[in-house]
């Protein structure tokens, strides 16, 4: 059973499609009561604010679970913020620490056009179960402002995408992954990308 | 890098898609979840469904369609026409759409774009701007290029994005189902006022207009109708070209 984080994210609709249309039974977990021993997998997903985001979390119960879930390092997916709230903090909402799992902190994109929308290609840098069958600098689709520039968890990247600079579009410790892509909105790739997760990691 | 998108977009009127020209004289075009699988398998990067009847009946098909859609087709929906508040906006996410675009009620009230934006992200509001040329300019038109908001189209681009739109979708009026190209000059100028993506919309006919609007139009992605409804050209057809003129394409 996989459970998925629900703190008001706007795409967890598509996330939720997406896995039961691959066959994956999943739960919304609107509370930290809910992260109990039923669940063997928990998504976190998300759109919008880092500390709206947080503020959610914590709001809600969630906050001290994921850090227990991390900790035990139970199998977890990040999804775009939820990437970003790995890490210990962002220049978005400086005043909101982040689940501290990664170290470095999310940084405003420095490019013309930002959001940064769009298929962009993830140029995979380390061989991992999650990208099994997907081939190298495939496209997935990408909408955020900020990102991980900082590698200063440098062996834990699993791949890499450019947009004024190059910033972290994957990364893992133990069964702890996060991608800041949008695996739900990335066609067929992005399909397989989250069956591989649900299945080998 | 990052890919130009290519977006079918499929006007919804109580069931089917309809392309106008001019905004008037409007043709059946098929079934719009059948035209939406078709586009998906071709490549489409994104698809955008308008409710162009604008009553409660055509909004229903339209809640339909993004609901059945997006349980099939996993790349972004962005869905608009007609959406007058945040109560329409949450409505058309929740069937699931990833954007929805806001034409005549932000000119209306463009408070609203800072409320939807605050709400629901900046990255699911797309400000539509429908432009008309008038004299010197463009302005922006309302009520499906009816009425003249009078505003400057850059300056009310400016302001949306300032307000917290996500993205433009940028309407020629002028050039809108005339297949004479697109109006290079409008979205140069609108790409380079603003920080976001802008979508190119009206007046392709040929391969060369799109890359055009890439090129000289600058614009990030190309919303493409009855071109592509009408078979003339193809999904991959435009992408093997526009990857021939070195365009970056998925």
């Amino acid at each position: 059973m996989i459970g998925l984080i629900d703190y008001g994210a706007g795409n967890l609709n598509s996330v939720q499609r997406a896995f039961e249309t691959l066959g994956f039974k999943n739960r919304l977990i609107a509370n930290g009561k809910q992260v109990d021993d039923s669940l063997d997998k928990l998504v976190v997903p998300g759109v919008g604010a880092f500390g709206y985001a947080a503020g959610e979390l914590k709001r809600r119960g969630l906050w001290p679970a994921i850090k227990k879930w991390l900790k035990e390092n139970r199998p977890f997916l990040g999804i775009c913020l939820g990437l970003q709230l790995l890490f210990e903090g962002s220049e978005e909402s400086p005043a909101e620490p982040g689940l501290g799992f990664f170290r470095g902190k999310c940084h405003k994109l420095a490019s013309v056009k930002v959001p940064h929308t769009g298929w962009n290609e993830v140029e995979v840098s380390q061989r991992d179960y999650l990208f099994e069958g997907i081939k190298n600098r495939e496209y997935f689709y990408f909408v955020h402002s900020y990102a991980i520039l900082d590698k200063s968890d440098n062996d834990k990247v699993l791949a890499l995408t450019s947009y004024g600079g190059t910033f972290i579009s994957a990364i893992k410790q133990g069964n702890i992954y996060g991608v800041q892509f949008h695996p739900e909105k990335s066609g067929l790739a992005g399909l397989k990308l989250l069956s591989n997760w649900s299945l080998k990691c | 890098m990052l890919a130009t998108r290519i977006i079918p977009c499929l006007d919804v009127d109580e069931g089917s898609v309809f392309k106008g020209i001019r905004f008037k004289n409007l043709i059946a075009a098929g079934n719009p979840v059948t035209l939406a699988q078709r586009y998906y398998e071709e490549g489409a990067d994104e698809l955008t469904f308008l409710d162009i009847g604008a009553s409660w009946k055509s909004r229903k098909t339209l809640i339909e369609v993004v609901e059945k859609v997006s349980r099939v087709i996993f790349i972004p929906l962005c869905a608009g026409g007609g959406v007058k508040s945040l109560s329409d906006i949450k409505e058309l996410l929740r069937a699931g759409a990833d954007k929805v675009s806001i034409c005549t009620a932000a000119l209306e009230n463009p408070f609203l774009l800072r409320e939807a934006s605050l709400a629901f992200g900046s990255q699911s509001i797309v400000l539509s701007i429908d432009a008309g040329r008038t004299g010197q300019g463009w302005h922006a038109f309302m009520k499906g290029g009816r009425i003249d908001s009078s505003l400057e189209a850059a300056d009310w681009a400016r302001k949306g994005v300032e307000l917290g739109a996500g993205e433009i979708l940028l309407n020629s009026i002028d050039r809108d189902g005339t297949k004479e190209g697109y109006d290079l000059e409008l979205l140069r100028t609108i790409s380079d006022k603003v920080s976001v993506p802008v979508i190119a919309s009206g007046g392709a006919g040929r391969l060369e207009d799109i890359y055009e609007a890439i090129n000289t139009g600058k614009a990030d992605a190309v919303l493409l109708a009855s071109l592509l409804h009408f078979g003339q050209l193809t999904i991959p057809k435009i992408k093997n070209y526009l990857k021939s003129k070195g365009v970056k394409v998925r």
